[in-house]
């Protein structure tokens, strides 16, 4: 028998991942070949190599590229983050869109209106503002369900709309308004490079990364290492069990949801103080971020360590798509590629149960090799009835599944309506 | 006398475990074949074998004399094998006949057509005195009546083999004594039964004979008639088992809670009325609140826990009033608290064992430093509690508390409760759903903390346990204590007679 006390690193509960990305990556390349034979194995090569391809001069070096690729990784990384935390402690926060433009817009705000404080420091106020203008957006859905167990899907989602005719209205009225691009007035102040434009030149990259990052791993230790993140993953798991304990269960809650909501006005606030331009475009749509972020936790499973990579992949694949633009193909194969990846993992369920049946098989043929076994094992075999009811619970995977589902009709009408 | 079903030499392994060993069940017609057994011995397994939802390694099953594989429950019902699970398989808000008919319905011309359905439904509860309605919803009758409906689903698909799981668990004194009667007009009927339970006293009630497995392993079979309760006991467990303690006096301390005219009013909720409850409860002493099911003694620990908050009167804890303190002020200052439900509260079922031995002190300097936890303390805590109350799991304290074996996860709740600093330790039906072993160790348990002085507020369902370890007792009828009894100086019906209300007299406390 296995010592269990020593945990050991494997890569098991990410290959539902890594399968669905491979199922993904064969459809995108079918299509690819139905679309344009002809061109389709140059499409294939450059959508696989990416950001390694350098996409704006093929005579360039590849580390512009690389630098694209982690400026788009920003928004993905912190909207994935902030979904994946609140799933974490048992909340779905479909709110990412609307905590997104409320950064962006607090963030656009204080970069031109602070013009008393110094430009070297003003973006670190900025983002900062940004931060606390998601915070307090999902902090009312995280309100409302500690206090009046309302579901935070169906208040986050009314919270999208609010923020985003709010802000519409608050671009205006602010004198942030830019009539004839019908868009934000541009932003001066930037977060600091920290060297790495000197690293990918000519690239997009911005300090934001680096930033996002750091609060990826802050994410987890809080997560996995404190007496805090034990709080809130208890309280997601079972509310009740968490009350008995002397849990602050409604207190827990309203952190849970504030700091998903941070870190997605964080993104807004990161990527429109990247100085590449970006400016909140005044329409009646919800920015696309706060959905991908949905597809970046399911696939980095729920995990923020796994969510930094996912964002990684995701960027990588949008590098790739607009490499294959220049052949010609619609950039949407790329979407179409990540449409199907986060269907796919919505069906890790089944996946995982595939590969369990698997590793059940080969355990059972172990165990009639070594039949000894530990002497208590057979006095206390773990209890059908309870495996039977753990079956029967939804996952976690099963439970985004239906979310995810729903968001991707939201999504559809979205831009149906757009 | 013909066997109807012969289960022979069935192993069947889990890795790592093996649930079954060897084991042999054969069931007569027109008997009632107990399965006895503890938590974990392998009764379920078996009968999900039995069933078609496991596949045995080895071994051979045989309907009326030929042998059949049984691959899935559909099997089963052909060969006419009902079951009704432990927690019933009802859809909630279908009436009781969409339920019996699910799965077979009656159609006519593609469409349902329910009319001589419904005249068997009726026919059915008529012959057996169920008196149940075919058109009421699930969701609207009682646990017992749920159970009828279930045994009306087997009766209905003319099921000639019925399993009953645990079938008295969920059920009142009363409707026990229903049920028994049920069994029997069923038998006598031609139909044959097996009845998995481990309660000695209602298999020596209706059993003809009684199969006993320990460990997975085949112990005995034994013709219940000649077999005494203690026998039997001693096979399941596979030594004397001893449910009488000598309490001795006890060496009463001072008073470490107090409670005051705790009233709660009903709103609806369908929260039963406290009403002008006081009480003292001394170091060194066992009192219980005696009581039928839902007469307020979940109210009035929620109050006292302070999971349930809105209550008028004082509650005192080591003489300091926590009223309206908040838990987690509660938990520290010295109440422990064995949950009566232990999936809602007792334990979060996709924390591991470790976790959930720590859910009450992790944010103790000991567990914790600067807000960041220390998993080494946490991991040699766990492993010690592990070993002190022998909680057997697979995987150590990895094990997620939700693989765990019912007995086993309420040993992790009583082992984490007692450990921890408290001097009250409130016990809401320690024992409910467990095997003699397990029983005996929870009570031993609870009389070691007597001894050690600590104080302990035990609340009790089960007549016998109420008498056996307790100093004192209150009865709460309706939201109101009526009697205060000692224990050598009462009996189970003059206990009956306040816990139904039959007899009641004021309870004071003596300052």
């Amino acid at each position: 028998m296995n010592n269990p006390n020593r945990k050991r690193f494997s890569l098991t509960p990410a290959l539902p991942s890594l399968i669905s990305i491979l199922i993904g990556l064969l459809a995108g390349i079918i299509v690819i070949l139905i679309a344009d034979s002809s061109k389709a194995l140059l499409a294939v090569r450059n959508l696989l190599l990416g950001p390694l391809y350098g996409i704006y001069n093929p005579n360039q070096s590849s580390l512009t590229g690389i630098g694209n690729m982690l400026f788009f990784m920003i928004p993905l990384l912190m909207t994935g983050l902030s979904v994946g935390f609140a799933f974490k402690t048992g909340l779905f926060n479909i709110g990412a869109s609307g905590q997104f433009l409320a950064g962006s817009y607090v963030a656009i705000l204080l970069a031109r209106k602070l013009t008393g404080i110094p430009n070297s420091w003003r973006w670190l106020i900025a983002l900062f503002g940004a931060a606390l203008a998601g915070m307090l957006l999902a902090g009312i859905a995280g309100i409302l369900k500690a206090f009046r167990n309302v579901n935070e899907v169906i208040t986050s989602i009314m919270l999208n709309y609010i923020s985003m005719y709010l802000v519409n209205y608050l671009i205006r009225a602010t004198g942030l308004y830019d009539p004839l691009k019908n868009r934000t007035l541009p932003v001066q102040t930037e977060i600091p490079k920290f060297g790495l434009d000197k690293l990918f030149p000519k690239s997009f990259v911005s300090g934001g990364i680096l930033i996002a990052i750091a609060i990826a791993i802050i994410c987890y230790v809080l997560l996995y290492k404190t007496t805090f993140g034990f709080e809130l993953r208890a309280v997601g798991l079972n509310r009740h069990a968490s009350r008995y304990a002397g849990i602050n269960e409604k207190r827990s809650i309203i952190m849970s949801m504030a700091l998903a909501g941070l870190f997605a006005g964080m993104a807004g606030g990161m990527i429109h103080l990247a100085g590449v331009g970006r400016a909140i475009q005044v329409r009646d749509v919800l920015p696309p971020e706060g959905f991908d972020g949905i597809a970046v936790a399911l696939l980095g499973l729920n995990h923020p360590l796994g969510i930094i990579f996912a964002s990684l992949f995701m960027a990588y694949l949008k590098v790739g798509g607009q490499t294959i633009q220049t052949l010609g193909f619609a950039p949407e194969i790329i979407n179409m590629m990540i449409g199907i990846i986060l269907y796919v993992s919505a069906m890790a369920v089944l996946i995982r149960k595939l590969l369990s049946i698997r590793a059940k098989k080969r355990s059972e043929t172990k165990t009639l090799d070594n039949s000894t076994g530990e002497p208590y094992a057979a006095y206390d075999p773990p209890d059908p009835g309870a495996t039977a009811a753990a079956e029967k619970l939804p996952s976690e995977s099963e439970h985004i599944n239906n979310m995810a589902t729903s968001v991707v009709q939201e999504e559809i009408k979205e831009n149906n309506h757009g | 006398m013909e066997n109807v079903i012969e289960m022979l030499h069935i192993t069947k392994r889990f890795p790592g475990v093996i649930a079954n060993d060897d084991v042999t069940l054969e069931l007569r017609k027109g008997e009632i074949h107990a399965l006895l057994g503890e938590n974990g011995a392998g009764k379920s397994t078996l009968m999900s074998v039995l069933f078609g939802l496991y596949e045995p390694e080895e071994g051979k099953i045989l309907v009326n004399g030929t042998e059949v594989q049984i691959k899935n429950p559909n099997d089963a019902t052909k060969y006419g094998i009902g079951m009704v699970h432990q927690h019933f398989k009802l859809v909630n808000n279908f009436t009781v006949l969409q339920n019996v008919v699910l799965g077979v319905e009656t159609t006519k011309r593609g469409l349902l057509s329910l009319e001589e359905a419904k005249n068997k439904v009726i026919e059915l509860s008529e012959r057996y005195k169920f008196n149940i309605d075919p058109d009421a919803l699930i969701e609207n009758i009682s646990v017992g009546m749920q159970q009828r409906v279930e045994i009306i689903k087997m009766l209905y698909r003319d099921n000639e083999i019925l399993i009953f799981d645990e079938p008295t668990a969920v059920l009142t004194p009363q409707e026990i004594e229903e049920l028994m009667a049920i069994m029997r007009q069923l038998i006598s009927e031609g139909k044959s039964i097996i009845f998995i339970t481990h309660k000695l006293k209602e298999i020596k009630m209706v059993a003809d004979r009684c199969t006993i497995l320990r460990k997975g392993k085949h112990v005995a079979t034994v013709d219940v008639a000649d077999t005494s309760v203690e026998e039997m006991s001693e096979l399941m467990v596979g030594r004397k088992v001893d449910l009488t303690f000598d309490l001795g006096k006890p060496k009463l301390g001072k008073t470490v809670l107090k409670v005051r005219n705790l009233t709660i009013h009903k709103e609806g909720h369908g929260h039963q009325t406290l009403d002008d409850v006081s009480f003292d409860l001394r170091e060194g002493e066992v009192l219980c609140i005696g009581g039928i099911e839902g007469n307020g003694q979940s109210e009035l620990v929620y109050a006292i826990t302070g999971l349930l908050r809105d209550y008028q009167g004082q509650i005192f804890l080591n003489d300091k009033e926590i009223t309206n303190s908040n838990i987690r002020f509660r938990n520290v200052n010295g109440i422990a608290h064995i949950p009566e439900d232990r999936h809602r509260y007792g334990l979060v079922l996709d924390y591991t064992l470790e976790q959930n031995l720590i859910m009450q002190s992790y944010f103790e300097p000991e567990f914790q430093h600067r807000g960041l936890i220390r998993f080494g303390q946490i991991a040699n805590y766990a492993d010690k509690l592990i070993e002190q109350y022998d909680i057997r799991t697979g995987q150590g304290r990895n094990t997620l508390a939700r693989s765990m074996s019912g007995g086993n996860q309420q040993k992790a709740i009583v082992a984490r409760e007692m450990e921890r600093r408290h001097n009250v330790l409130i016990a809401v039906q320690p024992t409910r759903g467990l095997d003699v072993g397990a029983i005996e160790y929870i009570h031993q348990q609870i009389l070691k903390h007597r001894a050690e002085g600590f104080a302990v507020l035990l609340i009790s369902l089960e007549l016998s346990e109420v008498l056996d370890i307790s100093d004192r007792i209150l009865v709460m009828y309706n939201g109101r204590l009526v009697g205060e009894l000692e224990p050598q100086n009462t009996t189970e019906q003059e206990l009956g007679l306040y816990m139904s209300g039959a007899k009641t007299e004021k309870v004071t406390v003596h300052e």
